[in-house]
């Protein structure tokens, strides 16, 4: 850069191209690996010259693993809370930035605290309250005693039941209801002029207005962003959706992998394995290669 | 910070929060006070009611020999992989920063694995490291027997480090890289003029200004490490050979799911739990204290 140092560019040149190789190759490998038939595919070592039954594989693995269905539930799951989160976060961060209500700050800790805590670490309880998404409601109409009001005077026993088991909304939802997101929108909002607020209420725009108007088109950047990586982030989540979904017709294209799995015992058919799995990545593959400045920005503004 | 001009009517000011609101509350707030209640009583899986029973949930976990199995496996698994995915991000991101010819090249493609999904790239990882077919195969053909995840502890240990270790190599090496780029260029130049070599300048000026990313992904990493390894142990080894890669959350999941104690597997979370908090306090507190700052 600066100054001439041939043997260490050398070296750079060196590791940077063995770093290279090692990302590059287990795409090349499954991609390869997709292309040969059972012998070839268990073959030691594995031919890395290109088999001619690629998209025999592929069309087995669609059918075997059932990917079409799997795949649209995917994108209806991924484009779900991609779009929940760039909406409600956005609501959210204008709530807290633009108003001044007693116990605003209280809401800025209750929704910051949710960063801490991931999905993974509370699934036990939270798969009981998607099991009756109104059970906390009931349990507090009854430990207040409202339930107990209500059966006196009308005579109906109150039971509050909503299952949300195998349905896209249990599985969008509980992804929706954490912070990142609202913290993006939140540095953003503070980084808008005065001025402009102050212009828009001088021209008798109301909060709404200004919202809609002004607001969010400015915030145009950050959605880009925040929506690349929350796609990518509800594309690849697997415990969640295995528990979500016992019944096949809401499964994901990502928990149908494990089907794909060989058998111990049977035909050791990784030529079909490998093809799956190609079909599962290469999605989020393509929206990192064609988003890759979104993808960049939203990860490195959402986690800060 | 606090914005100078404000709406009034503050009443629309909380109903726009008010959807988050009931999200985070039934979702987030009521499943971790109810993961508390279950820790502390009995619940029967099948309804019947629970029992209290105080801290004996606890006790019976912390006296199990599995459960403190699963604590040095996963502290293993953090330890290694989060060493390994940082330092080889760290190097390839302070090469690349050096903007040699091609450099964008590596700028796009390395980033790349972060985007894959945990199982897609552990199921590719099974058949690449696979004893009897793919590569490994190699090895075990001219040394019998020396490779095999699903009957050596270690080995499949091994194996779900590196397809750990290889997606989170190119989640650190975006980070790592955005800091270097983020010190101004004169900076550098300047030094490179004073006579310091690239190494020199690495180690004196680099180095100490990349600290707060460096702690950050520390704790990034270590996190994601106990939840995302959850779809690679799945996919790879459940856990196997003889609870040898039987991880925390896979170990919350097996006994709260599949052998149906709700308790235990509450009594786990809420250990997990503060695990997680306390390095989340850790970053604030500590790390964001001792670090320079630009």
């Amino acid at each position: 850069m600066v100054e001439r140092t041939p043997i260490l560019n050398f070296l750079t040149h060196l590791i940077l191209f063995v770093g290279f190789v090692f990302c590059v190759a287990p795409f090349a490998i499954v991609a390869i690996a997709a292309s040969h038939n059972l012998k070839d595919v268990n073959d030691v070592p594995m031919s890395l010259l290109p088999g001619s039954d690629f998209w025999v594989n592929i069309k087995t693995a669609w059918t075997t693993a059932d990917l079409g269905p799997k795949l649209l539930n995917s994108f209806i799951m991924a484009f779900g809370v991609a779009a929940g989160k760039v909406i409600i976060s956005a609501l959210t961060a204008f709530s807290i930035v633009y108003f001044r209500y007693p116990g605003r700050m209280l809401i800025f800790w209750l929704i910051f605290i949710t960063l801490m805590l991931p999905l993974e670490v509370r699934i036990v309880p939270t798969y009981a309250v998607v099991a009756n998404v109104l059970e906390p409601y009931q349990a507090i109409m009854d430990l207040t005693g409202l339930s107990w009001l209500i059966e006196k005077l009308s005579g109906m026993q109150v039971s509050l039941s909503l299952g949300l088991l195998n349905s896209y909304s249990g599985l969008i939802l509980p992804l929706v209801a954490t912070a990142t997101g609202t913290f993006l929108y939140r540095q953003f909002f503070l980084t808008v002029p005065d001025e402009l607020t102050e212009a828009a209420r001088m021209d008798g725009a109301g909060a709404m207005r200004f919202f809609v108007d002004i607001l969010l088109p400015l915030s145009r950047n950050n959605m880009a962003a925040l929506g690349t990586i929350m796609f990518l982030w509800a594309w690849n989540q697997y415990l969640w959706p295995l528990l979500i979904t016992t019944d096949q017709s809401h499964a994901m294209a990502v928990t149908e992998l494990k089907q794909l799995i060989p058998n111990v015992g049977g035909a050791p058919e990784w030529h079909i394995a490998m093809a799956g799995t190609l079909i599962v990545m290469l999605p989020p593959l393509i929206v990192v290669v064609l988003m890759q400045r979104w993808f960049v920005r939203g990860l490195i503004a959402t986690e800060k | 910070m606090e914005k100078r001009v404000t709406f009034g009517r503050w009443t629309i000011g909380i109903l726009f929060a008010v959807p988050q609101l009931i999200l985070i509350f039934t979702f987030f707030y009521w499943p971790a006070g109810q993961a508390v209640y279950w820790s502390l009583t009995l619940q029967q899986p099948w309804g019947g009611g629970n029992i209290w029973v105080g801290l004996d949930n606890f006790r019976s976990i912390l006296s199990n020999a599995d459960y403190w199995n699963s604590i040095s496996a996963s502290l293993v698994f953090a330890g290694i992989s989060t060493g390994l995915a940082m330092s080889i991000a760290l190097v390839l991101a302070a090469l690349t920063d050096r903007q040699l010819a091609g450099s964008w090249l590596y700028r796009v493609v390395l980033i790349w694995p972060y985007g894959i999904a945990a199982p897609a790239l552990a199921l590719a990882f099974r058949f690449i490291l696979a004893p009897e077919a793919g590569f490994m195969a190699v090895v075990n053909q001219v040394w019998p027997g020396v490779w095999d995840p699903g009957l050596d502890g270690s080995d499949a240990m091994a194996s779900i480090i590196v397809a750990f270790s290889w997606k989170y190599v190119g989640y650190n090496f975006i980070f790592f890289l955005a800091a270097f780029q983020a010190i101004p260029r004169s900076l550098i130049e300047a030094a490179a003029m004073d006579g310091s070599g690239v190494i020199r300048r690495f180690w004196d000026i680099q180095f100490p200004l990349i600290t707060p990313t460096i702690f950050f992904l520390l704790v990034i990493n270590i996190t994601e490490s106990f939840q995302d390894s959850f779809g690679i142990v799945d996919i790879m080894t459940s856990g196997g050979p003889a609870n040898a890669t039987n991880l925390m959350v896979y170990k919350i999941y097996s006994d709260g799911f599949k052998g149906l104690d709700y308790s235990g597997a509450a009594a786990q979370s809420i250990i997990l739990m503060l695990l997680i908090i306390a390095l989340t306090i850790v970053q604030f507190r500590f790390i964001e204290r001792r670090v320079h700052y630009r």
